[in-house]
């Protein structure tokens, strides 16, 4: 008896708050376009590909081959040969200019002396202001001097290619070598926890403001029931945004999915529900809507960015910060997204993720409930 | 006067944020039925001791009963038996009539018959037929009180506390939401109610004044004229009141002046043998003077003596 009271009114609690959602003006812009303009614009923003670089060549040689070395580059997608000049001190004023970001030199005699077994030595110079780029773009290059050489070598003494030349050079589970097809799960994870959590964070608050959660406070309302009621029509508007991210992840992006779709949806869901705790957490914390909204953006989202591996690599931190990070659970959530999207992988392996984020977000509710009392001390 | 009978007993209700102290040991008890109203200026803690009262403010210390249940011991209890109207609004804005009525009807738990039956009072009580689809948020404030007062009473609470309930309401809803109250008392429902509105305040069968969290007058609205025994009040009629009471308050036998519409009041200390007096310092100020007559107190009267009182 006492049992279906409390349903029920939790019940009427959600569909008080669907009605409200509904007749919302702002719900179309935050449910739906602000994620996806954003997937969108970080989907193309957040990629490490660094293409068509531009080159500029100090050719001092200017023989056969070194046009055949300067075609290698041009043909490449990753880089784009400016112009070519003769020599080295000639490439400065491209790459202060900002013009060329990377030179390329090659030595006299270069034509010469390939093939006689006298070692060649051609030199790149990159622009190092932007280290990001210019390091992948000095991966690419070497990259493509390895496969240059392995193919020259090949041509004249197709025994010593057979006897295993080895660029040395692999990449593992990205193999389009698309920084995308890694950014996009990730930008993914991040969208969904950024709008689940400050919307909801905005659902206890704003009644508290308006005046309503007083006129509640007198009624039978239990404590959790409030949170339940409150969870659930958010939850409901963030399972619309999984559905929307992930076609978008798939459908525009065309991100490969090689694991379980199945799967990836029971776990966001999770996710989604550790967001939403904690923005109901932060909105029984907060007296105003615009500090519910400042609390979750820097005291939790912020550091959550920060600190779950999107930006720096988990491994490069501080031991201290790294123990840290287990606390995040965005850090889970990219860990399976990842998992799920480029490495295909199940269950069986992403199971002490999921329990993590299951045992965060029960904590976190338990913590909201605990939280919004119906009587000031 | 806490009669065992009493529906809401206040025993010593203290109420402090920090250092502040909203409410100070008031101590007082309503009767079943009465229409008990609490005047005070902005900040004497009328909405922190209703706070209290309805459980949703842990008192500091002292006690108090609602119903029959300790305020401290179980709120929930108190809940149960009471409807409130908070100084804000409390109804959702983007609900229409209907939905507003269903919501707090189903939290309430009501029935399907009773739900049928108290729907059909709300919208008769706040004059809303016809008008259940209509977003909350385009309702007239009068209208919206009523409505709001009609979701609080959904569950018929026998004790109803409403915290200003007509503020920013025109004359005609105001009259009109206070049949509601009189129909409520007349029910046997006990009803505290805050107001600003003297008239209002006339209307209540007793009332509370507070001042600075402290109960400065409590009675009828004759006990309290009856403060004013032994002095008197006389209205005059003058063409400049702010230039009046300059010159009435050098008057020995004023006690002090204020304001009353277009007029003066002035308080008398003994009697009103010295209106000649009056007039005499006034005409001799250049003013004119028209008719100088001994009044009744008014409660804004008593209001304003209790208030100075408590000041000095
Ligand atoms: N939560 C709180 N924290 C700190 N001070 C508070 C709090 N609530 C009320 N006060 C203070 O307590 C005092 C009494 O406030 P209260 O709202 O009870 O006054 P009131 O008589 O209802 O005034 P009004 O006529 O303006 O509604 C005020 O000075 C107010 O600032
Ligand atoms: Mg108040």
């Amino acid at each position: 008896m006492r049992m279906r009271a409390a349903v029920r009114r939790t019940l009427v609690l959600m569909w008080k708050e669907l009605l409200e959602l509904k007749r919302d003006p702002r719900l179309l812009n935050i449910v739906i376009l602000a994620p996806v303009l954003q997937l969108l614009m970080l989907g193309y923003a957040a990629t490490t590909d660094v293409r068509n670089v531009p080159m500029v060549v100090a050719d001092a040689d200017r023989s056969v081959a070194s046009r055949q070395l300067i075609d290698r580059f041009n043909d490449s997608p990753y880089f784009t040969v400016t112009h070519v000049v003769t020599t080295v001190d000639q490439v400065d004023p491209d790459l202060t200019k900002g013009t060329a970001w990377m030179a390329l030199s090659i030595p006299a005699g270069y034509g010469n002396h390939l093939g006689t077994g006298v070692p060649q030595t051609v030199q790149v110079i990159a622009d190092g202001s932007d280290s990001n780029s210019a390091t992948i773009a000095l991966g690419n290059a070497t990259a493509l001097l390895a496969g240059y050489t392995k193919q020259l070598v090949a041509a004249r003494s197709p025994a010593a290619a057979a006897a295993g030349f080895d660029a040395r050079i692999r990449i593992w589970f990205n193999p389009r070598l698309e920084s995308r097809d890694f950014m996009v799960p990730g930008v993914l994870a991040l969208l969904l926890v950024v709008v689940t959590a400050i919307m909801s964070s905005m659902a206890i608050v704003r009644e508290r403001e308006i005046g309503t959660l007083e006129q509640l406070n007198v009624t039978p309302i239990g404590r959790g029931e409030l949170i339940v009621g409150k969870l659930v029509p958010y939850a409901v508007l963030g399972l619309v945004d999984v559905v929307l991210v992930i076609a978008v992840a798939l459908l525009w992006f065309q991100v490969p999915l090689r694991g379980s779709l199945a799967l990836l949806f029971v776990l966001t869901l999770v996710y989604l529900l550790t967001a939403l705790g904690l923005g109901l957490f932060v909105s029984t914390v907060s007296d105003t809507q615009q500090q519910a909204m400042m609390t979750a953006m820097f005291f939790f989202l912020m550091p959550m960015i920060y600190l779950s591996g999107f930006v720096f690599p988990i491994a490069n931190m501080p031991r201290v910060i790294q123990w840290l990070t287990y606390l995040i659970p965005l850090r889970y959530y990219l860990v399976i997204v990842r998992g799920i999207f480029l490495k295909g992988v199940g269950l069986e392996a992403l199971w002490p993720q999921a329990a993590a984020l299951a045992v965060w977000g029960t904590a976190i509710l338990g913590l909201a409930v605990a939280r919004s009392t119906k009587r000031v001390r | 006067m806490n009669t065992g009978a009493d529906t809401i007993t206040v025993d010593r209700l203290t109420r402090r944020f920090g250092d502040f102290v909203a409410v100070d040991d008031l101590s007082f008890g309503v009767h079943q039925g009465e229409i008990f109203g609490f005047l005070g200026a902005n900040g004497a803690g009328k909405s922190t001791t209703i706070r209290m009262l309805c459980g949703l403010l842990l008192p500091t210390s002292g006690t108090a009963t609602v119903g029959g249940v300790d305020v401290r011991r179980d709120p929930e209890g108190v809940k149960r038996r009471i409807g409130y109207m908070s100084q804000k609004f409390s109804l959702y804005e983007q609900l229409t009539v209907d939905e507003n009525i269903r919501f707090f009807a189903g939290i309430y738990g009501l029935s399907r018959a009773k739900f049928e039956e108290r729907h059909r009072f709300v919208i008769e009580m706040a004059g809303l037929e016809g008008r259940g689809r209509s977003l909350t948020r385009d309702l007239p404030g009068g209208v919206r009180q009523r409505l709001a007062l009609g979701c609080a009473i959904l569950h018929e609470p026998p004790i109803v506390f409403l915290d200003e309930p007509t503020g920013g309401v025109d004359p005609l809803s105001r009259r009109r939401f206070w049949r509601l109250i009189d129909t409520l008392s007349a029910q046997g429902v006990t009803v505290l109610v805050t107001t600003h509105y003297m008239d209002e305040a006339e209307h209540c069968h007793r009332i509370a004044i507070m001042h600075a969290g402290r109960l400065a007058a409590l009675g009828t609205t004759s006990e309290l004229k009856g403060l004013f025994r032994g002095r008197s009040i006389v209205e005059i009629d003058t063409g400049n009141p702010v230039m009046a009471m300059r010159v009435l308050q050098d008057a020995p036998a004023v006690e002090k002046t204020s304001v009353f519409g277009t007029a003066v009041h002035a308080v008398l200390r003994h009697g009103d043998d010295d209106l000649a007096e009056l007039r005499q310092r006034l005409t001799a100020a250049g003013l004119t003077v028209g008719a100088i007559a001994p009044v009744e107190p008014s409660l804004e009267d008593v209001f304003l003596d209790v208030m100075d009182r408590r000041a000095s």
